[in-house]
């Protein structure tokens, strides 16, 4: 809701806020959100434990993969009845919004593809009666398959013009999703006369069904990607924690690398949980996440580190709470916004990048959550930890770097009423 | 003041006009602007369609190869030096892991020869370390460094001949690059743009093309057994079995010599060509050396059967009817492209080492349409929801977001054009993602400004102490970023690779535009006016 204030220094400001002055006792309610926190890891944990790890897509654990495009799809239980006993491991997924079908194996060899092909066209294609399949190769090859006929038909042709005839119609395959349904369509495109047409039709035949997509990724690079994978997001959360105990202090980069853990583990059990597979840009996702959901965290611990200066009086629980409240809004702001991009590409983004985004718009959610239930109830503990240790004598022993002062020294500002308010809270 | 404000301008025009030079060039015309921005915008083979193989180079059939070269020059050697052995043999190393534990035995060597085998190794095989086994017997092993650059010249000597294979395929624009990890020095990655069907281009890359003339001794027959029981279940000396090409379900064998009467590596062309009766076959011509080897062969052979053996499988075994000096043909082939493959793959040379492919995508140019379509879309919706939200909350302040937002997207576009940086589908998430990031500095710097107008600040006053209280806060967030990003580069690989690299370059980009530009759009705002008593943020 637009407010307009009126301030002393004469300043009108107008402006919309989500949160005004809040005040809400996050971190006196932390223990509801701390027991969420563990069910949910808890929850990703035994789903992992119960399907036996991380589902991984062939990237990293070898095998093919084969997309492939149907004029008219089969449904999914017959397309899985034509490939089974052709290929171990056989599974099939339909893809949203479109004719595709992604078909996997377990098999890592390129000849998996074939065996696709030839399995679909004895179930569902067309027959080849000897003629040529324009919804298979690509230029060259239709070139080469259209030199003899078009000569037998006498229609005058060059290399050049072969070549041009062949890249129509191989681009108008292309833009029209990979397929053509009907040698007919082809009257449209340029250099296909009613005579070259005639041609087509004698020499080729439009099969009901094309892949445009292969992956197979042999064992060898499946498991070195997974070592890769696991390293990648270990020595990323080791770089957090060195850098955040560099501008901080090392109980912050202890916190906020456990939240960030805290983020990636409830991610992977979300993905277990709804089945996903973790391919490779997943990884990339996770690993973005790992930086980014510090993003918060670092907002949050730059304003208790810049409170801590101002207010030496307060004691830390009610500092850490003051710190979350004043920059919640920016918190939820950057968040929201960076999920909105997310959300983008998980409606729009296409199946390709739907694992990725899936991860991004969980771990955006998680990570701005765990910044101020999981990171900064992290800084409390250890503060009341170390006060329990040293005495009814009272530390601040987070204090900011630039006032020099160390955990286990007195700053002023703390006193023994702030150590009982503090531990207090904590039953 | 003012003209502070004059020289940030000029700072920001400069960058803008760099950026789109970078992205567009001068065009003088629409179509100029868009084939411009085609070239610039390279776009990775997830998008544009093609088909990427990883490839793993065998390098222990490099080291056993030059183990039996060293092992029959050897032999000549230590025959004319009188220096006599009961065996010589090599290991062999069955992965690529053990490829440099190559060794030689030497057995059998009278002790009073010693020395003179000891210099004889010395002088003229430096490769090699001699060690002493027992008092007769010997083991020859690699030096680490020799082994070292043996592996080097294989994998150089590999890319050469896979690139020549694949000019010689006529595949623009492919390219073969090792894989550059480290731990993984035997890696090729082939990039082949526009190839959708690969099974034809990897049947060429993994042929060896090893082309040996053998001496026919005997056969075909039609089984290998077939072939010991004729010779009473012993090989005969310096002989080895080879089978023929399967052609409609038959396979022969033949008896063959051990030693080639001439190998690939002596022809100097080959070309596909129709024979008589329009057969295909494949034209070769010699090298000036193996010429004259092979003239005085055929020349005492006429008569005689020899085999052509292409990568251990005989594809024809034609009688001898006269001499033959540099140029020969290889019949039997069943199609033009069989015979033309053959051509190429003599022509491009023979691979020192087998290739095994370890990884193979291949993405149809309709996917990749497809794909540059959702990302597209995707980007525009995202692009609409965040700016939609900053004009919305932040009013006035929300366009100052806005032009740094654009401005944010084209220098990572004009980044990605002059580092010739490739986009691929993980980098348009990137980019679209960078969109939602880059605005998080903005808000974190409007947020503070609009704190530090509720303390009671002036309006100058409260700009300046939201941009500088909130600058660190934004290296900070920016550097985690990095960081894990810096880790996803190394760790990962093609196109994750490509997203780390946008991601980054975007998040700099956002240092200059969300801290730099921002600011001094607010600056140029608030200078016009005497005094400003209201800032719509």
């Amino acid at each position: 809701m637009p407010v307009s204030k009126r301030l002393n220094a004469g300043a009108t400001i107008g402006y919309m806020e989500l949160f005004g002055h809040t005040d809400y006792d996050f971190l006196g309610k932390k223990w509801p959100f701390i027991i969420l926190s563990l069910i949910l890891t808890a929850a990703g944990l035994v789903s992992l434990g119960l399907r036996g790890g991380p589902r991984y897509g062939i990237d990293f654990r070898g095998g093919a993969l084969v997309t492939v495009t149907f004029a008219q799809r089969p449904p999914v239980d017959k397309v899985r009845a034509a490939l089974s006993g052709k290929l171990p491991q056989v599974e099939v997924q339909e893809q949203y919004g479109k004719p595709n079908d992604i078909i996997g194996t377990d098999v890592q060899e390129g000849a998996a593809r074939q065996t696709i092909i030839d399995s679909l066209a004895a179930a569902f294609g067309q027959p080849a009666n000897g003629k040529y399949n324009v919804n298979s190769g690509g230029v060259d090859a239709l070139a080469e398959h259209l030199r003899d006929p078009l000569q037998a038909a006498s229609v005058p042709t060059t290399d050049q013009s072969l070549h041009d005839l062949a890249k129509n119609i191989i681009d108008y395959r292309t833009s029209h999703s990979g397929l053509i349904r009907n040698l007919d369509e082809l009257s449209s495109v340029a250099g296909v006369t009613p005579q070259v047409l005639n041609v087509l039709k004698q020499a080729t035949y439009p099969e009901s069904f094309a892949v445009i997509g292969t992956e197979v990724v042999g064992p060898k690079i499946g498991a070195e990607l997974q070592r890769k994978a696991i390293l990648a997001v270990l020595y990323a959360l080791g770089g957090m924690l060195v850098y955040i105990a560099f501008r901080f202090e090392w109980i912050y980069g202890a916190a906020a690398v456990i939240a960030v853990f805290h983020d990636t583990i409830i991610t992977l059990g979300l993905f277990s949980l709804f089945n996903k597979e973790i391919s490779l840009t997943v990884v990339a996702a996770l690993l973005t996440l790992v930086g980014y959901s510090m993003n918060d965290t670092i907002v949050t611990f730059d304003r208790i580190r810049e409170n801590l200066k101002i207010l030496r009086r307060e004691a830390m629980e009610p500092l850490v709470n003051r710190s979350v409240n004043q920059t919640l809004s920016r918190t939820v702001l950057t968040s929201g916004l960076t999920l909105l991009t997310a959300l983008a590409l998980f409606l729009f983004g296409g199946q390709v990048l739907n694992g990725f985004s899936f991860a991004l718009v969980c771990g955006i959610i998680v990570g701005t959550y765990s910044s101020v239930f999981v990171a900064s109830p992290i800084l409390i503990f250890w503060h009341n930890f170390l006060e329990g240790r040293k005495g009814p004598a009272g530390i601040a022993p987070v204090a900011p770097k630039p006032s020099a002062t160390k955990p286990g020294t007195t700053p002023a500002g703390s006193t023994p009423g702030s150590a009982r308010r503090g531990t207090a809270k904590v039953k | 003041m003012k003209r502070n404000i004059k020289i940030k301008a000029g700072i920001i025009v400069a960058v803008i006009l760099i950026c789109i030079y970078g992205i567009v060039g001068v065009p003088k015309s629409k179509d100029e602007l868009i084939a411009n921005w085609r070239k610039n915008i390279r776009l990775g083979l997830d998008l544009r369609g093609g088909t990427q193989l990883v490839m793993e180079v065998q390098l222990q059939d490099a080291f056993k190869a030059f183990a039996d070269t060293t092992i029959e020059r050897l032999k000549d050697e230590l025959k004319k030096d009188n220096i006599d052995y009961s065996d010589m043999t090599r290991n062999e190393p069955a992965t690529l892991q053990d490829a440099d534990k190559i060794e030689v035995d030497i057995k059998g060597v009278p002790l009073a020869k010693s020395s003179a085998l000891r210099s004889a190794i010395s002088e003229s095989y430096g490769e090699w370390n001699l060690l002493a086994v027992n008092s007769t017997d010997y083991k020859l092993t690699m030096k680490p460094t020799e082994a070292l650059k043996l592996k080097h010249d294989t994998m150089t000597q590999t890319m050469g001949t896979i690139e020549r294979k694949i000019n010689g395929l006529g595949l623009a624009e492919s390219s073969v690059q090792p894989t550059g990890r480290s731990d993984a020095e035997a890696d090729l990655l082939i990039q082949l743009p526009g190839v959708d069907d690969s099974a034809h281009v990897k049947q060429v890359l993994q042929t060896q093309a090893v082309l040996e003339w053998d001496e026919v001794k005997d056969g075909p027959f039609q089984s290998k057994e077939e072939a010991l029981s004729k010779h009473g279940g012993i090989m005969p000396l310096n002989t080895k079995l080879v089978p023929s090409l399967p052609r409609g379900g038959q396979q022969a064998w033949y008896l063959v010599g051990r030693s080639p009467i001439v190998r690939g590596t002596d022809i100097r062309d080959a070309h596909a060509s129709q024979g008589e009766v329009g057969r295909w076959e494949t034209n070769f011509v010699l090298s000036q050396d193996a010429a004259k080897r092979f003239a005085r062969y055929t020349e005492a052979n006429i008569g005689n059967r020899a085999a052509i053996v292409v990568d251990g499988q005989v594809i024809s075994a034609p009688t001898i009817q006269s001499r033959i000096s540099d140029s020969g043909r290889i019949t039997g082939a069943a199609t033009q492209e069989e015979a033309a493959d053959l051509g190429l793959n003599l022509r491009a040379g023979s691979l020192p080492a087998s290739m095994v492919i370890l990884e193979e995508r291949t993405v149809g140019p309709s996917l990749g349409a497809d794909s540059i379509k959702e990302g597209f879309r995707a980007g525009t919706a995202g692009l609409i929801a965040v700016i939609g939200f900053m004009l919305f909350y932040y009013r006035r302040s929300g366009i100052n977001a806005t032009l740094a937002l654009v401005l944010n997207a084209v220098i990572l576009i004009a980044a990605l054009s002059y580092f010739d940086a490739t986009l691929t589908l993980p980098g348009i998430a990137g980019v679209i993602l960078t969109i939602g990031m880059a605005v998080d500095s903005n808000v974190l710097i409007f947020e503070r400004i609009r704190e530090e107008l509720r303390t009671g600040k002036a309006v100058v006053a409260a700009v300046d102490a939201g941009f500088s209280k909130a600058f660190l806060t934004i290296i900070d967030t920016h550097v985690t970023t990095v960081v894990s990003c810096a880790f996803l580069f190394i760790f990962g690989t093609g196109p994750v690779k490509g997203f780390a690299v946008t991601l980054v370059i975007g998040l700099i980009a956002n240092l200059f535009t969300a801290v730099f530009v921002s600011k001094t759009i607010f600056d140029f705002e608030l200078s016009g006016k005497q005094q400003v008593t209201a800032l719509s943020i």
